[in-house]
């Protein structure tokens, strides 16, 4: 489910009525399978500013827009209760599937961490495209780390704007009780990403 | 007599302690085969094809233009992505293999569009035959597609847009994973395509014969397999951005040697 | 398409090495193809190389040998232009077979 954040101020940036070519392109290349439907290759703001190399900046006046439309997309625990249990983190940070069309789509979605990201010390299949989060709880769990983290998952570029890592609460891939597990397996003392190798 | 038994085809799948990149693993596999690769099967199954007739018309492929005349396959495969003027596009190698079964066998879209690509059980198609010949054909050739012309110029750039394209529920484009200089998703390296060396490794090792799936895969089909896991719809062969983005690779990977069918994991 | 088989049988130092692929699904019976249906059995069972007509090596494989499998071995003597023989037998009653000349 793809949630867009609409501002006043993004009014000043002008699109053309239906999209460019490449967008054209891009429809005209692909067919709806398994649920999948060809309106994912339509872009949102984000994504439009965001499809260029890492290295080039954009116009600055435009990130400080997105930046601020992220911030204001996140959504915080309704119970103001933001860690659940690690060890579903765990399975949520190992499981790579959902909402590819070759995923069951009644089957919970997983979060893949570890796709790009360390996080156990002991798990050597790790990804480096993120850094490293083992010992991420070290931070402890003062209201700034909690609301910080929360708002890193649901919308990183609240943050960092044009990060690759997905915005696993603003574009429901995670639910909110998926996110406190992953919330736990990062910030528990208990966790295994916490808990530092004996040799 | 002490028969000395080297060991059966089972995946190699080494992880060491160090958690790099398996590759060097893998290399010393490749090299233990020698050209052993069961590639070799499917490249005599891809001549086949070509000489088969088949079609309402009942024509071979014998008479297929790829580039480079009519029936020459040496090195035409080195030379694709290019302008087909007959066709009026910039066409990859499966773009235009289908523009000849239909054009001179008469055989229909629906039918050369309707299983290009092996399923789970499959042993291999006609389309991953022909291309694993061709590439075969094509083997310790430089790569050379076509940038002379306006609409291989523009190919090219819209390629290059579209390896940039955010988009889908991840957010995520090629350059998410192929972007960057020696990054992997859990182990697997993952080429910088922005760069010659990194789309020279890639673009000279496709198409190739995948061991975890047992047929040869063709580049098409990596890039369809790419947006799959990108959480986008099904990239439709021959299209026009399976051709700018097999184009944008080829232009990358300029000069660099053919070295495929392959062998991957 | 499954039957053919590949066969290099090099002499050298009276030690002939012997390389063999195998055209051959080797489906373990486990799998369900996309529509969900189960993909029958169908793997190898017996490989068998002979050098000249003598046996000199017989393999009883199963399903845990990966599709277009391989087989590389050495024996004891032979010399160029002896013949050697591959075949395979498998769950299903089918054989391949396939023969070289030493080189």
């Amino acid at each position: 489910m793809q949630r867009y954040s609409f501002l006043g101020l993004l009014g000043l940036l002008v699109f053309p009525a239906f999209a460019d070519d490449v967008h054209t392109v891009m429809r005209e290349s692909v067919a709806n399978i398994n649920g999948v439907t060809v309106s994912r290759v339509d872009r949102d703001p984000l994504q439009t500013f965001c499809s260029k190399p890492r290295a080039e900046a954009g116009d600055q006046a435009v990130v400080a827009e997105l930046r601020a439309a992220a911030m204001a997309s996140v959504m915080m625990p309704a119970d103001g209760a933001f860690l659940g249990s690690w060890q579903s983190g765990a399975e949520i940070a190992n499981n790579g599937r959902g909402l590819q069309y070759s995923d069951d789509p009644s089957a919970p979605n997983g979060g893949n961490c570890y796709a790009c990201h360390q996080l156990d010390p002991r798990e050597v299949a790790y990804g480096t495209i993120g850094p490293s989060l083992t010992r991420y709880g070290a931070r402890g769990q003062s209201d700034v780390v909690l609301q910080y983290t929360w708002t890193k998952l649901w919308n990183t570029h609240a943050y960092n704007v044009c990060s690759h890592m997905p915005r696993f609460g603003a574009q429901g891939i995670l639910t909110e009780q998926q996110l406190k597990d992953v919330m736990a397996y990062l910030l528990d003392p208990a966790s295994p990403v916490n808990i530092p190798t004996t040799d | 007599m002490q028969p000395h038994l080297i060991a059966a085809a089972t995946l190699l799948a080494v992880l060491t302690g160090t958690a790099s990149a398996d590759d060097g693993m893998f290399d010393e596999y490749r090299e233990m085969m020698g050209d052993d690769s069961p590639a070799v099967f499917v490249i005599d199954e891809g001549e086949e094809y070509w000489y088969e007739t088949q079609g309402p018309k009942a024509a071979s492929l014998e008479a297929c233009d790829l580039g480079l005349g009519p029936g020459v396959v040496e090195g035409a495969y080195a030379g694709v992505p290019r302008f087909f003027e007959d066709a009026g596009r910039v066409m990859d190698i499966e773009a235009r293999l289908q523009h000849c079964m239909i054009e001179l066998q008469g055989r229909s879209a629906e039918e050369v569009n309707r299983k290009p690509y092996s399923l789970r059980g499959d042993m291999g198609t006609e389309m991953e035959a022909l291309v694993a010949w061709l590439a075969d054909q094509s083997a310790g050739m430089a790569v050379n597609p076509g940038q002379v012309t306006p609409e291989e110029q523009a190919s090219y750039a819209l390629g290059e847009e579209i390896f940039f394209y955010r988009a889908g529920p991840h957010d995520f484009s090629c350059a998410t994973c192929h972007g960057q200089n020696d990054v992997r998703i859990r182990l697997q390296a993952l080429a910088n395509l922005t760069t010659h060396e990194g789309a020279a490794e890639a673009y000279t090792s496709w198409p190739a014969y995948r061991i975890s799936q047992s047929v040869v895969r063709t580049m098409g089909w990596r890039m369809r397999d790419c947006m799959r896991q990108q959480r986008l719809p099904e990239l439709i062969m021959g299209s026009d951005a399976s051709v700018a983005l097999q184009m944008f690779l080829a232009v990358k990977a300029s000069g660099a040697e053919m070295a495929a069918p392959g062998l991957k994991r | 398409m499954a039957g053919k088989i590949r066969i290099r049988a090099k002499a050298e130092n009276g030690v002939t090495e012997v390389k063999a692929l195998m055209r051959h699904p080797m489906e373990t019976g486990l799998r369900k193809d996309q529509e969900g249906n189960p993909i029958p059995a169908e793997f190898i069972k017996e490989v068998t190389v002979s050098h000249n007509g003598t046996v000199v090596i017989q393999t009883y494989w199963g399903a845990s040998v990966s599709a277009n499998p391989f087989l590389g071995m050495r024996f004891n003597g032979g010399a160029a232009g002896d013949t050697v023989t591959v075949t395979w037998v498998d769950n299903t009653g089918a054989t391949g077979n396939g023969e070289t000349k030493i080189r």
